[in-house]
């Protein structure tokens, strides 16, 4: 009870987890395309919700990475929001010119890759 | 010392929001529906982001993810017919060892945080050394200062990365060239 | 010089005639028909009379040169197209005139062709009076007379032999006037089938009379001839262009072995016999092989054969006419004989003898046909000799006007065929005892079946078997017997053109003649011992008349009392001869076996048609079976090399190792599906395994 009271980054940790297997399982088993894509998003916010738990950890911590100056993982964090931006754009457009050809938006009806 | 009551009660509230968005994301048929939920929770995230003293990254969250890339994910779901896909199969054959492989990965991530973590507080709350008000400034100087810029190039590179990124999408999304 | 100038309306009227016929004859009234095509037949005699006489004159003042009207150049042209290279090497050019040529050879021909052709005209007015396919017949014989005068008149081969198949083809229609029956119809393919033969020589004859001459114009051939007689005495070429020649001359004017249509011929109306079939067509051949005179004067080889072709068939045909029964077949037989006559005078060389007796022939056998018509008329269509008799009184005309014509034939002094074939025994002698031997033996066959001839129709007690047949006989009409008469009248005087120098005359014929034959005269008997010569032309002359004689009394012998069922001398004394002579030597018979290939020994055809059929199978069953075993063997090896390169070359060698590949990729591709979540799948694994063994090892 005392740890669950006391919210410490590991609290955020098992969240990001969760979100993450959640987004996994997404990926892993939608079969429409465009909620594979919003369960990567998930996942990438997963990731997010880490390295901003631990930019506030490391602002506890002594040393060259930690102390006040410790922002790395927000920095890091805008970096993966630029990057899942264009992640979404360029995943929308394969997706645009792909249901264009196939007259479909589900992700198993496209084996092409074979062999 | 004793802790704050409204942390841990907002903490569970928006982390329970944001399970219950990401279940609905991935099990909703309608994509417009996972979008909304998807919404949901980037919002809870971006709250969940100021309650770690993080308001920068959490305007970057409601501005970029809920309000500009989920804008991109509705419009590209107006533009492709979902009627069908709605009626169909929402999922695929392999399902089953889909979520297996997924509850293998959850089963280790709770054997390695519950192994890490026997008898003592890991990863400990840290203290604020300075006040939100500086957040701001003190990310755009790692971004962008001249003495103090660690990410400057890297900056530069995710800016070219995006211009190609709207080049690419507007190829591929385009009929004909 | 009006009738000269104009010598092309001569063969043009009747070609008018025809025309008209062919357009207009089925709506056309009979005398309407009538009036046209006698018509213009005796326009064409009225001119040729004249254009003969205009000749005459034309010719003693212009040294008997031959008169050549040319009105256009019909085949070939100026610019050169038809090059070719005489035999010699120098260049000739082809060319062919529709040019028309009078001389005295062609003036004789157009005379008696016309006249003849005239009074068969009239004759046939009578003749056909209650025939179906009035206007066709007349303007058949229009048409007849267009191409014969063409023959006769044109100055070059090319447009001989024009004229040359249009007489066959009206010859052709003529014999098959009745076309419903069909012995009419097979004699008249017979004749035109036999007649190609004929022609095949004449047209091969013609290439190498253009070969060795570099011109068909008559004028240019004998000029040719004549300048280098002696360099071309023996010359091989003249010798295969005379016996070509020789062979169309055979075709047309039935001489062995193409003499067979002739008899058959008889199937046709009795004027188209006594006109096409013994007086004008017949003696085409005679004409042109005296137009050649120049060339076959050059090859003693071809006079040789010519002579001797023409003996043979005399008494060949002579000894055929001695059994038969049809009085047309034995005039038919009688014509050939005759035929042979004139081909043996040409062969020894006595060409103006051989024209001669064309010319005394037209007229008394014309008027034997004609006659003969006649007394088929009487009869009722009957044309067996066994079933007439007794007709002497019956059809006065008729019967005095034939016995003028037997005489003439027979060789009784003063009438016309004495003086000719006098003429022609006389040169023979001259030129072989033996082959005045074979004209003797036939000159006494002949007074012999034409007295059987006479005594059977006219003197012998009537054979009429029915009595509706004795009741109908009846003399023709005037339309008939006119023209009889006026035969009669010239089967006396015609011989007296000829009138010999031995007996007091002068032969107006020969001399008139002269100029065409003017080569010839050299080559004629040396003049050795000319008084000795004379006493012998004395005997042979009488002892011709002695065998007039002798061939009268047999024949009367025989026949003057054949009644009923009479019996015929010669199959009493020698019964295979006299079979053997009324099937006519068996010889179509052998020519079904030899050449038409109507006898079969069982399945196998026999004679050349069979010898074609045996090529034929050969050419099926053994050449082919060899083209085809090499298309086969081609064709097997082609399929094992296509099966080796398929199965052997492609299926080990090539498909091979990539079958190996495949099935060594097998297990690899087990992994590839191709579905990009699977992929994902797997690396997620990877990702739990990489961190379970990070964490845990």
């Amino acid at each position: 009870m005392e740890a669950m009271l006391h919210i410490t980054t590991l609290h955020y940790l098992v969240l990001g987890a969760a979100l993450f297997l959640l987004g996994v399982i997404g990926v892993l088993t939608r079969r429409n395309v465009v909620i594979v894509l919003m369960s990567i998003e998930l996942i990438l916010n997963a990731v997010n919700l880490n390295l901003v738990a631990f930019s506030r950890y490391w602002q506890g911590m002594p040393g060259h990475l930690g102390g006040p100056g410790a922002l790395h993982g927000q920095v890091f964090a805008i970096f993966v929001i630029t990057d899942a931006a264009a992640e979404a754009a360029v995943g929308l457009g394969i997706l645009i010119a792909f249901f264009r050809n196939k007259e479909t938006v589900n992700v198993d009806e496209v084996n092409l890759l074979k062999w | 010392m004793n802790p704050p009551v409204a942390t841990p009660f907002f903490f569970y509230l928006l982390a329970t929001t944001m399970i219950v968005g990401g279940i609905l994301v991935i099990t909703r048929k309608n994509a417009v529906h996972s979008a909304l939920a998807l919404i949901t929770t980037l919002l809870a995230q971006a709250a969940l982001y100021l309650m770690l003293y993080a308001p920068f990254v959490a305007g970057v969250q409601i501005i970029l993810y809920a309000g500009g890339i989920m804008v991109l994910f509705l419009f590209v779901i107006m533009l492709i017919s979902i009627e069908r896909a709605a009626k169909e199969r929402q999922f695929n054959k392999q399902w089953l060892v889909g979520i297996a492989a997924a509850a293998a990965l959850g089963g280790l991530f709770i054997a390695i945080y519950t192994t890490t973590t026997k008898g003592k507080t890991l990863f400990p709350e840290g203290q604020v050394s300075y006040g939100e008000s500086q957040n701001t400034q003190a990310i755009a100087a790692l971004l962008f200062d001249r003495v103090h810029g660690t990410y400057m190039f890297a900056f530069e590179i995710a800016s070219l990365l995006l211009l190609v990124a709207i080049i690419g999408a507007v190829v591929m999304a385009k009929k004909r060239i | 010089m009006l009738f000269l100038d104009h010598i092309w309306l001569i063969p043009l009227l009747p070609a008018v005639g025809a025309a008209l016929m062919f357009f207009f004859g089925r709506r056309l009234q009979k005398s309407t028909v009538s009036a046209v095509c006698v018509g213009s037949v005796v326009l064409a005699f009225l001119m040729a009379c004249g254009g003969v006489l205009q000749y005459t004159n034309w010719g003693a003042a212009n040294g008997h040169r031959p008169y050549e009207k040319i009105l256009y150049t019909w085949l070939g042209t100026d610019t050169g197209h038809l090059n070719y290279q005489k035999s010699d090497g120098t260049p000739a050019s082809f060319r062919a005139d529709a040019g028309f040529l009078l001389d005295p050879l062609s003036s004789i021909w157009l005379l008696f062709v016309t006249g003849v052709g005239m009074l068969i005209h009239i004759y046939s007015t009578g003749y056909m009076a209650h025939e179906g396919g009035y206007y066709r017949f007349f303007g058949y014989l229009n048409l007849f007379m267009f191409s014969m005068l063409t023959l006769i008149l044109a100055n070059n081969y090319v447009l001989m032999f024009v004229g040359w198949e249009g007489v066959g083809l009206c010859s052709y229609l003529l014999i098959g006037f009745y076309f419903h029956r069909k012995s009419a119809s097979d004699a008249a393919n017979k004749a035109f089938i036999v007649n190609r033969i004929g022609d095949a020589g004449f047209i091969l004859g013609m290439f190498f009379v253009a070969w060795l001459c570099g011109s068909l114009r008559f004028i240019d051939v004998t000029g040719f001839a004549r300048d280098h007689a002696a360099t071309l005495m023996g010359n091989p070429i003249v010798t295969a262009a005379t016996l070509l020649l020789f062979v169309g001359a055979c075709g047309k004017s039935a001489q062995l072995p193409l003499y067979v249509w002739l008899p058959d011929a008889m199937e046709g109306p009795t004027p188209v016999s006594a006109l096409i079939h013994a007086a004008t067509m017949v003696t085409a051949g005679v004409y042109m092989v005296a137009r050649s005179n120049a060339l076959f004067v050059l090859s003693r080889e071809s006079m040789l054969v010519v002579a001797i072709v023409g003996a043979l068939t005399a008494i060949f045909a002579a000894s055929i006419g001695l059994v038969q029964n049809d009085i047309k077949r034995v005039l038919a037989y009688s014509t050939v004989s005759q035929l042979g006559y004139m081909f043996l005078a040409l062969g020894v060389g006595a060409f103006s003898a051989g024209v001669f007796h064309v010319f005394t022939h037209a007229f008394f056998k014309a008027l034997l046909f004609l006659g003969a018509g006649s007394v088929i008329h009487a009869m009722s269509g009957e044309q067996d000799m066994r079933n007439m008799g007794a007709l002497s009184e019956k059809i006065p005309v008729t019967f005095r006007t034939m016995l003028v014509a037997t005489l003439a034939i027979a060789g009784i002094p003063i009438l016309a065929g004495f003086f000719s074939k006098d003429e022609i025994l006389w040169q023979a002698w001259k030129f072989s005892p033996y082959l005045w031997a074979i004209g003797f033996a036939t000159a006494l066959m002949t007074a012999f079946y034409m007295f059987r001839l006479m005594y059977l129709t006219f003197w012998s007690p009537s054979r009429v078997t029915s009595h509706e047949v004795e009741h109908h006989i009846h003399e023709s009409p005037k339309s008939m017997t006119v023209p009889l008469v006026v035969l009669a009248f010239f089967s006396i005087t015609a011989g007296w053109l000829g009138w010999p120098a031995s007996l007091g005359g002068s032969n107006h014929f020969e001399k008139f003649l002269e100029p065409v034959f003017a080569n010839a005269a050299e080559k004629e008997a040396p003049p050795a011992n000319e008084s000795g010569l004379g006493l012998t032309e004395y005997l042979l002359m009488g002892l011709s008349v002695a065998a007039a004689g002798v061939g009268w009394l047999m024949a009367s012998r025989a026949y003057s009392n054949a009644g009923k069922g009479y019996t015929e001398p010669i199959a009493a004394a020698a019964p295979p001869v006299y079979d053997t002579l009324l099937n006519k030597y068996y010889v179509d018979e052998g020519y079904d076996y030899v050449f038409t290939g109507r006898r079969k020994l069982g399945d196998v055809r026999l004679g050349v048609m069979g010898l074609g059929e045996a090529s034929s199978w050969f050419d099926s069953h053994v050449i082919d079976g060899a083209v085809n075993a090499a298309g086969w063997i081609t064709r097997s090896t082609a399929t094992f090399s296509s099966w080796w390169d398929k199965w052997i070359i492609d299926g080990i060698g090539v498909n091979g190792p990539a079958i190996l590949a495949r099935m060594l990729s097998y297990p690899a591709r087990l992994f590839e599906w191709g579905l990009v979540q699977w992929y994902a799948l797997v690396m997620t694994a990877g990702l739990v395994g990489f961190v379970f063994y990070y964490v845990y090892h």
